[in-house]
């Protein structure tokens, strides 16, 4: 009697955790397929080709596109990853390799200081220091505004990266008489470039997103542009406006741009996934 | 055994001392080694062989905390002087460490070539006879010649510390340093590697930590037994295996303790 208790407790108690962490794991992704599902029913019912080669038509006529956007926010997106990948594996590779170092542990606060300010804040921020000097938004301002953003990622991936790699690997490389700098390039982070493009592809996607930091730098305007002293527009930026206009059909437009958006981050993931992969399969003499 | 007393003194340890933070590893050893010989270390498991070994490549340093005094002459030049480049010293004393560390993500074949590669040989043939030389001394080559692109970390701890021999042998130093090359081995790999030192003794100075002490008596010209970061006795390894000055030596060579 008293095991039949004891185990019909256990039952209970095992069921009531499975169903707390089963109902959890719904309520996360709930809202996750809720917004899947709207942008694409809303988005993909107001995609047509025209969206992707076309530019906006004024309001009250049918039709245009975002082609300038989808341009706009890839340019964007390269400029701002040109500036940060360089400088954040860098400084990654610092904190990793140096980590005694004063300026180490000092880098390392201030990193993740960064990580904390709201994009909204790096956007004024560049506006500060970028359009106010050069007297007009541009494509540079939203292109630092990002690289903002996406530093402290990769740095703080990178280093974690690094730092997972054992020391007697460096110890090896060391003692084959190899230089540091040869063993951090050629024998450390060999071995890593694919995770640390997991963490670069990380950061690019989480900037491709943001509109508060473009606002003010890149601001957005109606037509291509290539400029880098020119206002430039973007995806988010332009869903922003379009989708807080009183006018039915920008607001279609806004959920096409919500869509493509969307899948572009999407498939920029997928695509990293493929290369690493790719990579991981690559072996031998090179 | 040879008479070695005429043969040139490549590397000397004078008054060498080691420590982790404040626990002092290696007290004070002096010795020097003679060109072309093979010399053992013997003595019980943390006393301090493996941190005194790389206190002679300057790896020891690498370790948070960790520093040495004395001195290291190596050819005369004392490798610890603030003038000397340890990239250098590190290029002509090669080290097979304790626990095999072959580079991952690596093939093996670039495991064996990357210190050549990375001193600007690039020519693939050089490369791949280099490869191949070097994996034979190591006894490995048979095993490996058909996989030479695999991981090396694919390999077994045997057969990855065959590997790590032979990426220290490809860069070619002069002297190289041992620490228990043999311990993962299984006899007949074991006996190949010491047909390698013998070989490698006709060009290299070799030092060799070992627990086995038939190993020790076997292939070495000198043998040094270490006890709590001492050098207790150092000597021809035909005197202290057959008739060791110090009572703790005797001890720990016929297994009294250790
Ligand atoms: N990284 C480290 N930090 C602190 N102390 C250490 C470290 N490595 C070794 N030691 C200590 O230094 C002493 C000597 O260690 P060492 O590895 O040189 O011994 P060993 O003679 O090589 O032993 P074994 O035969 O087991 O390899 C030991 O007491 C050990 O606890
Ligand atoms: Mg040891």
């Amino acid at each position: 009697m008293m095991k039949l208790n004891y185990r019909l407790y256990r039952k209970t108690k095992n069921f009531a955790f499975l169903v707390l962490t089963l109902g959890s794991a719904i309520a996360v992704l709930i809202p996750l397929f809720m917004i899947i599902q709207f942008v694409l029913v809303q988005g993909a019912s107001s995609l047509t080709l025209d969206f992707f080669t076309e530019l906006p038509k004024p309001v009250g006529e049918l039709g245009g596109g975002m082609k300038h956007a989808i341009v706009g926010t890839i340019c964007l997106v390269i400029l701002g990853a040109a500036i940060a990948v360089p400088i954040g594996v860098t400084c990654g590779i610092y904190l990793s390799e140096f980590r005694k170092s004063k300026l180490s542990k000092n880098l390392k606060l201030t990193v993740d200081l960064m990580s904390g300010i709201p994009s909204i804040v790096i956007g004024i921020f560049a506006y500060l220091m970028v359009v106010v000097p050069l007297k007009s938004f541009s494509a540079l301002a939203g292109g630092i505004a990002l690289s903002i953003i996406m530093l402290p990622i990769i740095i703080k991936t990178s280093e974690e990266i690094l730092k997972l790699v054992p020391d007697h690997i460096r110890e090896a490389g060391l003692a084959l008489g190899l230089p540091r700098w040869k063993v951090i390039l050629f024998v450390v982070l060999k071995g890593e470039i694919s995770n640390l493009l997991t963490g670069i592809i990380l950061a690019i996607s989480r900037a491709a997103g943001e509109t508060a930091p473009l606002l003010f730098t890149a601001f957005g305007n109606m037509y291509m542009s290539y400029g880098l002293n020119q206002p430039m527009a973007s995806l988010p930026v332009q869903i922003y406006t379009y989708a807080i206009s009183p006018y039915k059909e920008w607001q279609k437009q806004a959920w096409a741009g919500a869509f493509v958006l969307m899948v572009l981050i999407l498939s920029m993931n997928l695509f990293a996934r493929y290369i690493l992969t790719k990579i991981k399969d690559k072996k031998g003499i090179s | 055994m040879t008479d070695y007393n005429h043969a040139k003194i490549i590397l000397e340890a004078k008054k060498l001392e080691a420590w982790f933070g404040d626990f002092q590893a290696v007290k004070g050893i002096t010795v020097d080694y003679r060109e072309k010989t093979i010399n053992a270390i013997i003595g019980p498991s943390g006393c301090g062989k493996s941190t005194y070994l790389r206190c002679l490549n300057r790896i020891h340093e690498e370790i948070e905390g960790a520093r040495t005094a004395g001195e290291v002459l190596l050819e005369g030049e004392n490798i610890y002087d603030k003038k000397v480049d340890v990239v250098d010293v590190r290029r002509r004393i090669g080290m097979v460490f304790q626990k095999p560390n072959p580079f991952p993500s690596m093939s093996i074949l670039d495991n064996v070539v990357i210190g050549l590669r990375l001193q600007g040989i690039s020519k693939r043939s050089t490369l791949l006879e280099t490869a191949e030389s070097c994996l034979r001394k190591a006894a490995l080559w048979d095993e490996v010649k058909d996989k030479l692109s695999s991981m090396g970390t694919s390999l077994s701890g045997g057969q990855q510390q065959r590997l790590c021999i032979a990426r220290a042998l490809a860069v070619n130093p002069p002297v190289l340093l041992m620490d228990e090359p043999t311990s993962a081995l299984d006899p007949i790999a074991t006996a190949k590697i010491e047909e390698l030192m013998n070989e490698i003794k006709k060009d290299y100075t070799v030092i060799i930590v070992t627990h086995n002490m038939q190993q020790a008596a076997r292939i070495s010209d000198f043998t040094s037994f270490f006890h709590y970061g001492n050098m207790v006795e150092h000597g021809m390894s035909s005197n202290i295996f057959t008739n060791p000055k110090e009572k703790s030596t005797e001890d720990y060579i016929s297994g009294r303790f250790g």
